[in-house]
């Protein structure tokens, strides 16, 4: 057979809709609640590719609990995990406003994904490690990290725990298992790989999960994360929170626009899953079954959260030159809280009154710590941190020549 | 001529170039649809279509990667890096491979191609929106580096470079893109659409790679600069009532040490001023040029005033950034000496 040749062209992939389209999702395919079967952790991975295309959902449209994932909370710990993503979105909010007010120079939210790092915090330990991106700061507030210490940050103020060296929400602490965050995306993935091959080298009990966003997965560490994790089977979560955006390049950009991003596990031998990131239930399920496999020496588990970025990327970002108008509520998969919310009020055990007054304390709450914050500091007024601070540190002894360095600068 | 801030310079540069010769590509993270965080590349998909101006994903290795292979083809990138400080995954492409296939080929293959970043702080954007890493390509053998302090520099020496037969770096200083800016940030910029130096050329043109440009004549002393720190300079230099000669050096490989040495000759003192970290920056090599070239004409011993050698600091930038009053003092000490 002879072969004819045409000109080529380069394949670009585009997102369904951008500015001045109708929002369509009628191709994301969604399965309903409850359907997604759920294998025993030790499973072998040939045995579960299917989950890498379906996704974990156990919240239904009527708000009920249903299918093999349901059940693995009580009442009392999904109050908690609703005030949890509540105080987050408060907390954004006032946060977002602070910067607009010129309090600090920046500031990154998680609107419409707080389920995703709130609930799956409730499936680690003490003594686990999180390698998190800049948008995981559920993780913090789930995990029971004062506020007023993330507002510290914020407004790099006489009490910032990293003394005014990082950008706002470059949170860090080793106390409270969330590695220091960097701004350069998709270092932290292969990170959490070699923090938990030193457990496992240790003959430690302890996990770590990798976070990164869809448009991250794209950087090398990504890939390199997956081979030593496969490789040495090491006990890690690799979590890619797929929000649908990277700053205004569509997820598809990121993964040729044809299977998923769980399924970029399977090239590795490691079992991969997906699950509705919406759905505080069913990502606090999957990451307690993850975390059980890790546990149990079953070695890496990869989960794709699927979500939607409501916001913009950041405060100095305006989505709408970029999305179509309408696209978040367009978006299939609802707001988490609504769910949490819907679901415990049709258990009967919370309310729409009950709501308007846990929102109000929730507020009340966020804004005392801001008030305490605020009484040392904010990037115009009060106490900020030392410029002494920017020499400290560099080294754990500072060299002769830094010395000399802050003393001509003053300090 | 048309008034144009940096960034519609650099725009524009990329619009001549593609409308020239369709053999220019532009990529890179958000340069497609959105026009790049910056808006440097903004309407170039919709006027030359997604073969020839497109988002990429998120790596720089592949970013720049896939532009040595295109190069070697014998089309002409020009790929934006969204901040240099996002530049190291890319480093071994550029350090190992588009720098050396030139002279490793025996001239069989060729790296033309042109790596934009925006470089340098002023903007509260810490350690990871704020690096200046000039030295890092300097210091590469078959690398061209240059840096911009004005619209119609930025423009014309994006042309050259698009047209330069070996790699070209450009460091674009971010806090420039909207206005001159001298390190006081307590009062506002002049914007370039209210400038004189936002004067930009219409249509074709370049601007040399390996000339310096003299921003400020002076006879007491010579500052050497480059991007942001030009307009540092220029400020310290008339707040102090000392008449130094500002030397802007637009390029700093290949240098122009003709300019270098005929400014010093006649001032007889040198102050070197970046933003970057002192141990191993480009100072180091400035004062090695002025040092071998000038010895017998120099008065006093050559200052540089940079950058600590610090990570960049969020909320303390200011102490960080080398200010006019940090150029000041020092231009006393040299002309004191
Ligand atoms: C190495 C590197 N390249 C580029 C950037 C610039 N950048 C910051 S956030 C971002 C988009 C990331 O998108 P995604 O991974 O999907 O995370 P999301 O913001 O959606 O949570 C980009 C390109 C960076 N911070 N680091
Ligand atoms: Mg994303």
């Amino acid at each position: 057979m002879g072969s004819t040749s045409k000109p080529l062209y380069l394949h670009v992939p585009e997102p369904g809709c951008r500015p001045g389209d109708k929002p369509d999702f009628s191709d994301f395919e969604m399965p309903r609640a409850g359907e997604t079967r759920r294998p025993e952790s030790d499973t072998s991975p040939e045995d579960m590719r299917d989950l890498a295309f379906s996704i974990v959902r156990v919240l239904n449209a009527e708000g009920k609990a249903v299918g093999p994932w349901a059940g693995t909370l009580s009442i009392e710990k999904l109050q908690l995990g609703l005030r949890h993503m509540m105080t987050l979105r408060a907390f954004d909010e006032r946060m977002m406003m602070a910067q607009r007010q010129g309090k600090t120079s920046f500031y990154l939210q998680c609107l419409g994904e707080e389920a995703v790092a709130c609930a799956f915090r409730q499936a680690m330990q003490p003594g686990d490690m999180h390698f998190p991106t800049y948008r995981q700061a559920g993780l913090l507030i789930a995990g029971g990290y004062p506020l007023e210490s993330m507002m510290n940050q914020i407004y790099s103020n006489a009490n910032d725990p990293i003394k005014g060296r990082q950008l706002p929400t470059m949170y860090s602490s080793k106390e409270f298992g969330f590695f220091t965050i960097s701004g350069n995306l998709g270092t932290q993935f292969v990170q959490a790989v070699g923090w938990s091959m030193a457990s496992a080298i240790s003959g430690d009990t302890k996990i770590a999960a990798a976070w990164i966003g869809d448009g991250s997965t794209s950087e090398s560490d990504f890939h390199a994360a997956m081979v030593f994790a496969s490789t040495y089977q090491v006990p890690v979560i690799l979590n890619v929170v797929n929000n649908q955006w990277a700053i205004s390049t569509f997820q598809g950009m990121a993964r040729g626009n044809s299977a998923t991003f769980a399924s970029r596990g399977h090239g590795f031998g490691i079992p991969s899953i997906r699950v509705d990131g919406n759905d505080y239930l069913a990502v606090h399920a999957v990451a307690m079954w993850a975390a059980e496999r890790a546990r149990l020496g079953f070695g890496p588990t990869m989960i794709e959260h699927v979500t939607y970025r409501a916001g913009g990327h950041t405060s100095s970002d305006d989505p709408s030159s970029y999305r179509a108008e309408g696209e978040g509520s367009a978006w299939p998969l609802g707001d988490p809280i609504e769910r949490l919310k819907n679901h415990l009020i049709s258990l009967g055990e919370w309310s729409e009154s009950r709501h308007a007054q846990v929102t109000a304390e929730l507020m009340d709450e966020v804004k005392h710590a801001q008030k305490s914050a605020e009484a040392v500091g904010t990037m115009t007024s009060g106490k900020s941190s030392s410029s002494r601070d920017i020499f400290e540190g560099v080294y754990e002894t500072m060299p002769a020549h830094l010395i000399a360095q802050r003393q001509e600068a003053g300090y | 001529m048309t008034q144009r801030t940096m960034i519609e310079a650099i725009q524009n540069a990329h619009d001549v170039a593609m409308e020239r010769d369709d053999k220019v590509v532009v990529f890179g993270e958000d340069v497609g649809f959105f026009g790049g965080v910056f808006r440097c590349t903004a309407g170039l998909q919709a006027k030359y279509g997604k073969n020839r101006c497109f988002d990429t994903p998120i790596n720089e290795l592949g970013i720049v990667g896939t532009a040595v292979g295109m190069a070697a083809y014998g089309i002409k990138p020009i790929v934006e890096i969204q901040f240099a400080d996002y530049v190291y995954p890319a480093y071994d492409q550029i350090v190992s491979e588009a720098a050396r296939i030139r002279h490793r080929s025996g001239g069989d293959f060729t790296c033309p191609l042109v790596i934009r970043m925006p470089a340098g702080g002023g903007i509260f954007g810490g350690q990871t929106h704020s690096q200046s890493p000039e030295a890092l390509f300097t210091h590469v053998a078959g690398l061209k580096t240059v840096v911009p302090s004005n619209p119609q520099d930025a423009k014309g020496l994006l042309l050259a470079a698009i047209e330069d037969p070996d790699p070209v770096v450009i460091l674009e200083p971010k806090r420039l893109y909207n206005g001159p800016f001298d390190g006081h940030h307590e009062k506002p910029i002049v914007p370039w659409k209210k400038h004189p130096l936002g004067e930009v050329d219409d249509g074709y043109y370049i601007t040399e790679i390996g000339k310096a440009a003299t921003a400020r004549e002076g006879s007491d002393v010579t500052i050497l600069a480059y991007g942001t720190m030009v307009y540092v300079a220029i400020a310290a230099a008339e707040e102090a009532g000392i008449d130094a000669e500002v030397i802007d050096l637009r390029s700093l490989v290949p240098l122009d040490t003709d300019a270098i040495k005929a400014s010093v000759e006649k001032t007889g003192r040198c102050v070197i001023v970046h933003e970057a970290t002192r141990t191993s920056g480009f100072g180091a090599e400035l004062m090695s040029v002025v040092q071998e070239l000038c010895f017998y004409f120099l008065e006093a011993p050559i200052i540089r005033v940079t950058g600590w050698d610090t990570p960049y600091p969020h909320a303390q930038e200011w102490d960080y950034f080398p200010g006019p009053a940090r150029v000041i003092e020092n231009l006393h000490k040299v002309m004191g000496a």
